[in-house]
């Protein structure tokens, strides 16, 4: 892959979303849900960044809030270099341009009462790029692009299987040429054998329109495959990010360390061979998070000091960066 | 060589539908040894979750219609059983847990409710005594605080305890069978953790059969001893669980784990990707039914359907080509 330069396209600077909680007849507000609670990071240009973590640990509201779905409660989002929060109306509607998303679940994301050329060629009508004709013509060639038959253009999303459909989903976020596209969990809700498809796919097209991706799932050996580095989240905090070859070799928070040995692996001497950590309880409210550092409550090695004050997200060694009060 | 507690044989399921018969099942055939985990692994709609509820007789007629097999379990045919008579044996001697854990639990009731249920009904056991023994099979699972949490409600219960009390329900009449329908899918990796490491520990304790389908074969390879791979409708590769991961033979057992990266991979490679869909059965197949995505295929492969046959010692392969050398197997 082409990251090799370091050019930051996205800079994400401790990003915060709290969704209030109202309660009572007057409706005041008596808490928030921290789904994102301060995250820092780059996102470098032509790279894949893996965003893992288990559900409810804010990995989907962090990629809608870098987007600006969400308005963030705080923090800063600049992609080249342009301070997302800030901006409204037309100045953020031509940069939406740039940035795409592609969705989980491929049944849910598209209207089933367009066909694919109307679902395809939308957003070049909303932003105005193209008109009549062209618009029909961009739709074959972005049809081709993801492997798709350009006749298929009327027909609806219902005659597609979900394979299919998340191509639909594909040619639709590439349909304005953009730099950068969240993927969200984009191949949890298909197949194994049609999962290879896509991820194929995905990798083929970074590659032909040098697209960066910031790649979010749980499914923490196709993170590795696609990944040029790795976050981890937990409870809507950053706990690690490294190199992809880095992370899985040399995992330094215990929150990693628990979830790369509980991946099993299709090798049954391999798998017997392995230690595992097998973590106690559930993932705790995000809502009523513990004290200090989030992973205390589940953590194997725990001391008194985690309770008492959160640990800084640091940079232990070049590029790996982690999150814990007990690594050195 | 234990014996073989559960027998099915030339098992076939089809479904009604507006536009046509769906042959979800083909003729399977398989058997459960006394104390061994089965893994049964496939794609969604290739039959294996169908195969398991024909079995247990829990295929909604109509559409659904068992028309063809035997399953034999201590010395009967479960398929030829009355309504009432194979009622005895479900849950009792043969239980089964589900996917998602949040719809297979009455939300009104509670959960100590849920669990007294078989109890009584299956064991004939009194309310007080019903209530005890549930309070030991939550703690047995890994709950804590068992009795006060009798009382609660599932939706006070997170997805891996809700599990937890799915599997607690299913051990409750000691069975000798258990059939888990991908129980950890809807759980965090962490959570699968904890679901699989207890299942192993509970099947040692109480000495169980376990079924485990599964669409993972990451998973049913940390569990199981022998394997079955399913699709479209028919068994295509049998065998045990070292052998199936060392050598697989079957063209679409080799895609399968071809197209999953592996954590322990050791350089990133392009991931192997079978072409085109599982297909959807409104005629049963007369020729191979994998042979569309094969890239294998010869002209047998389209006219006939191979059966069943033996490649290595309890190793049984569904496929007219050696995948080894590329020619058809003699």
């Amino acid at each position: 892959m082409n990251a090799n330069n370091n050019e930051v396209l996205l800079r994400v600077e401790d990003l915060k979303m709290h969704f209030p909680i109202y309660r009572g007849v007057f409706q005041r507000q008596v808490g928030a849900v921290r789904a994102v609670d301060g995250i820092t990071f780059d996102v470098y240009r032509g790279e894949t960044l893996g965003l893992v973590g288990e559900s409810g640990c804010g990995k989907s509201t962090a990629g809608r809030t870098i987007l600006q779905l969400y308005k963030p409660t705080s923090g800063n989002v600049h992609f080249e270099g342009v301070d997302l929060v800030r901006l409204k109306g037309e100045e953020m509607r031509r940069m939406r341009r740039k940035m795409q998303m592609i969705f989980q679940d491929p049944y849910a994301s598209l209207n089933p009462r367009m066909t694919v050329g109307q679902l395809v060629g939308e957003p070049l009508m909303v932003h105005n790029v193209a008109s009549g004709a062209e618009i029909a013509e961009r739709v074959a060639h972005l049809l081709e692009v993801v492997n798709l038959n350009p006749a298929f253009a009327t027909r609806y999303p219902h005659e597609f299987s979900g394979g299919q459909r998340q191509r639909i989903g594909v040619a639709r976020a590439l349909a304005l040429n953009p730099s950068f596209i969240i993927c969200d969990e984009p191949i949890s809700a298909l197949d194994v054998s049609i999962q290879a498809q896509v991820v194929n796919l995905l990798e083929d097209l970074q590659e032909q329109f040098n697209l960066t991706y910031l790649f979010i799932a749980h499914d923490l050996s196709m993170v590795r495959h696609i990944s040029k580095r790795v976050a981890v989240m937990y409870l809507g905090v950053f706990v690690e990010l490294a190199d992809r070859d880095e992370l899985y070799a040399n995992p330094l928070h215990p929150y990693t360390q628990a979830l790369l040995s509980a991946v099993p692996i299709p090798d049954p001497i391999a798998d017997a061979k392995r230690k595992r950590t097998i973590l106690e309880g559930d993932v705790p409210s995000p809502a009523n998070p513990p004290s200090g550092c989030r992973f205390r409550t589940r953590c194997p090695i725990a001391q008194p000091q985690c309770a008492e004050s959160r640990p800084e997200f640091r940079e232990v060694q070049p590029g790996h960066f982690v999150a814990c009060h007990l690594v050195n | 060589m234990p014996d073989t507690i559960l027998d099915v044989q030339g098992l076939e399921t089809i479904f009604k539908t507006p536009d046509g018969t769906i042959h979800a099942v083909n003729g399977v055939s398989f058997g459960l040894k006394e104390g061994e985990t089965l893994g049964v692994v496939g794609e969604s709609g290739c039959g294996k979750s169908v195969t398991m509820l024909s079995v247990l007789g829990l295929i909604p007629n109509p559409p659904g219609k068992v028309i063809a097999g035997s399953a034999k379990f201590a010395g009967r045919d479960l398929l030829k059983m009355s309504n009432d008579e194979i009622r005895q044996v479900r849950g009792a001697q043969i239980s089964m847990i589900f996917q998602d854990p949040m719809t297979s639990l009455n939300p009104v009731l509670t959960i100590g409710r849920q669990l007294e249920e078989p109890l009584m009904l299956h064991l004939g056991m009194t309310k007080k005594q019903a209530s005890d023994r549930a309070a030991e099979l939550l703690s047995m699972v890994g709950i804590p605080n068992a009795k006060d949490r009798l009382k609660d409600y599932p939706h006070q219960y997170s997805g891996g305890m809700r599990q937890r009390v799915m599997i607690a329900m299913a051990l409750s009449c000691n069975p000798q069978i258990l059939i888990a329908d991908e129980p950890t899918t809807a759980l965090d990796v962490t959570i699968q953790a904890q679901i699989m490491d207890l299942v192993k520990r509970l099947r040692q304790e109480l000495g169980m059969a376990v079924i485990w389908i599964t669409h993972d074969l990451g998973v049913v390879a940390g569990l199981a001893q022998r394997v079955i791979v399913m699709y479209g409708g028919f068994i295509i590769e049998e065998a045990l669980v070292n052998e199936l991961y060392a050598n697989p033979t079957h063209p679409y057992t080799i895609g399968l784990l071809g197209s999953l990266p592996r954590l322990d991979a050791k350089e990133r490679t392009r991931l192997y990707s079978i072409e085109g869909l599982p297909p959807v059965l409104y005629q049963k197949p007369k020729a191979c039914p994998f042979a569309p995505r094969c890239k294998w295929a010869m002209e047998r492969c389209w006219k006939e359907n191979p059966a069943l046959e033996p490649v290595a010692p309890e190793h049984r392969v569904a496929c007219w080509v050696d995948t080894k050398t590329g020619r058809p197997r003699s």
